[in-house]
């Protein structure tokens, strides 16, 4: 690992994005001039917020680990009898019914948004960001659903997928005949919410891919054109692999969307019949209908071991660039 | 003959063909983008008996505003609209104030502890909150407070324990942000400041702040997005059906509203004014806030 000293006091990293101040070169010194007041004033500014962090998020999460090896009811104490090894994971991976449906549907929500959302969302960046006419009207339109909650996005599509709702309706469907279920039945339904999310997805990844592009040089492109590269070309070529800081972002933020979604499951039917997800199987068992906090911790905890791929891929990305 | 004019005229015409085909794709994909919030709308402002009357796949008989005027007074609306007000205001003031002065401390402590408080923020905002909720809500159930601050003694069911989660978890991104936005600053700027004889705060203060003005902007623009849009923490944290903000509320409206969902269309569309507000007056912040994240550091 390099001098830490080194590190920080290199020069900041070149802008990449649009109107960013370039840094100057700077000299290579310590701020030893700091007074003693302003390092205690230093020190309870970043202690608190540190504090807080510890106690609010991090606490919760070691506890989670712990209470996963735990048949701890919510009440009293936890005591050396309360330990019952690894029991709550052979019974998830065994004998609860649940929990399986809701890997593969997590499962499917990332393969989805990895496969068919993000890229949809990176195809509309790569058309939209050529000098078309009204690029920023389509911009608009496709970003929209971005500031919308997915409990507001859970009710706009119950009114698409409802029995006689628009979906039944064009298709001449009715409700007294064959209208088909979309939110009901629990093999369909889990399509009907990906749509759904996705609605919102490909807008966000849209936004952040177009402020990639941007970025990059133009002179990449036309050196490209020059040499005669169709638009295909170029994309893959050499616009795909420029934009490696920004692809991490993108995978990063797609796989943990796909592992927090809870939203749009639970204001459609609580997270049941078909939209079973880890993490409504945790509030399901830990909080709200029964006090199994031993059972929904160990769900927590296999959520937590999947989500660290993605944040470990992400903070690997942040110390190479604080570093460069 | 030059390479680049063999090359220019064909392709000329091909490009416009083409921009005619990229224009049909993307209206075609603008409508579709567009169809389920014009239905919504659409529902809402049609009165169930015309719709239960000619189906809901027909030109609508009368348009008209009651589904909105009934489904604000029946949902009390406003009530829920000032319980997230109650909530967002303070929170996205104290998370960009914190999340300042901290991006600011650690531009200063240029040790190893700089990097590894960063990675430790970030981080604690890329978890699922699902992971950490359990713990999380015996915690707030546990954790003793004055009665002053919180009428039940605990975090639980309380706005203060909401603004906190809101706050703690929404500080590692901002802190991210901020901190890698300082570090473009010139150098010479807090230098400066540091001959010309001014404190550390009056540095923050003066000098760096002014310039954190547009990520500033960016971030709360977002910041006031996400924590309005916040259905989970309030959800599982404030059980007391009247005390959740309005996103959290719709869990609840949407049963009261089961058979008529007309009514739910519009009482939907009313949470999202204030989001629909700022994708029309604010979204070069919005937008900006998004992708200030991850276009840099």
């Amino acid at each position: 690992m390099p001098d830490p000293q080194v590190l920080s006091l290199a020069p900041a990293p070149a802008p990449t994005g649009a109107g960013v101040v370039a840094s100057g070169s700077g000299k290579k010194r310590r701020y030893s001039l700091l007074t003693r007041r302003d390092k205690i004033v230093l020190l309870v500014i970043v202690g608190i917020p540190v504090f807080l962090d510890v106690v609010f998020i991090w606490g919760p999460t070691l506890a989670s680990i712990l209470f996963s090896f735990t048949n701890w009811q919510g009440y009293g104490g936890i005591t050396a009898q309360n330990f019952v090894g690894v029991q709550n994971y052979t019974f998830l991976l065994t004998q609860y019914t649940l929990f399986w449906p809701a890997l593969i549907h997590n499962l499917m929500w990332l393969g989805f948004f990895v496969f068919i959302a993000s890229p949809i969302g990176i195809f509309f960046a790569v058309l939209l960001d050529r000098e078309i006419r009204g690029s920023r009207f389509y911009q608009n339109v496709f970003y929209f659903p971005v500031v919308l909650s997915l409990a507001v996005v859970g009710i706009i599509w119950e009114l698409q997928y409802a029995p006689d709702g628009f979906i039944d309706s064009a298709l001449g469907l009715t409700k007294q005949t064959n209208a088909i279920d979309w939110l009901g039945n629990p093999s369909l339904n889990i399509w009907a919410v990906l749509v759904a999310a996705s609605w919102r997805h490909v807008g966000y990844i849209m936004v952040l891919y177009l402020a990639g592009l941007k970025s990059v040089d133009p002179t990449l492109r036309e050196a490209a054109a020059i040499d005669g590269a169709s638009d295909v070309q170029t994309f893959f070529r050499v616009i795909f692999p420029v934009m490696a800081p920004i692809n991490v972002v993108i995978v990063v933020v797609t796989v943990i969307e796909s592992l927090r979604a809870f939203d749009l499951a639970y204001i459609i039917n609580q997270g049941t019949n078909g939209l079973e997800l880890l993490s409504i199987l945790i509030t399901n068992n830990s909080i709200s209908e029964a006090s199994l906090v031993g059972r929904g911790s160990a769900i927590a905890v296999i959520l937590l071991v999947i989500s660290l791929v993605p944040i470990t891929l992400y903070l690997t990305r942040v110390m190479r660039s604080t570093g460069e | 003959m030059t390479a680049t004019t063999m090359a220019g005229r064909p392709n000329k015409r091909r490009i416009r063909k083409g921009r005619v085909a990229l224009h049909a794709f993307l209206i075609t994909m603008s409508l579709i983008w567009l169809w389920p919030l014009a239905w919504a709308l659409l529902n809402a402002l049609r009165p169930l008996s015309d719709t239960i009357k000619n189906g809901s796949w027909s030109w609508p008989t009368t348009l008209n505003l009651n589904n909105f005027i009934n489904g604000f007074q029946q949902a009390n609306l406003g009530y829920y609209y000032l319980n997230t007000l109650i909530v967002v205001i303070p929170a996205v003031l104290i998370v960009l104030i914190v999340s300042s002065l901290v991006a600011f401390a650690l531009t200063r402590v240029r040790t190893r502890i700089n990097l590894f408080l960063l990675l430790m923020f970030t981080a604690g905002n890329l978890l699922p909150p699902q992971v950490i909720i359990v713990p999380l809500y015996y915690l707030y159930n546990w954790l003793p407070l004055p009665h002053a601050i919180a009428d039940n003694g605990r975090l639980y069911d309380q706005y203060i324990g909401i603004i906190l989660i809101h706050v703690v978890f929404q500080m590692g991104f901002c802190i991210f942000v901020l901190s890698n936005y300082m570090r473009t600053l010139p150098r010479e700027l807090n230098e400066a400041a540091l001959v010309d004889g001014a404190s550390l705060f009056r540095t923050f203060r003066s000098v760096i702040l002014p310039l954190c003005a547009p990520a500033l902007a960016a971030l709360g623009t977002l910041e006031f997005t996400f924590i309005y849009n916040d259905f989970f923490w309030a959800l599982l944290l404030i059980v007391t059906g009247s005390k959740r903000p309005i996103t959290s509320a719709l869990n609840n409206l949407q049963g009261q509203f089961f058979t008529d969902q007309n009514v739910l269309a519009a009482v939907a569309l009313m949470v999202a004014v204030p989001t629909i507000i700022v994708y029309i007056a604010l979204q070069r912040h919005f937008i900006r806030g998004l992708t200030l994240g991850s276009t840099k550091g």
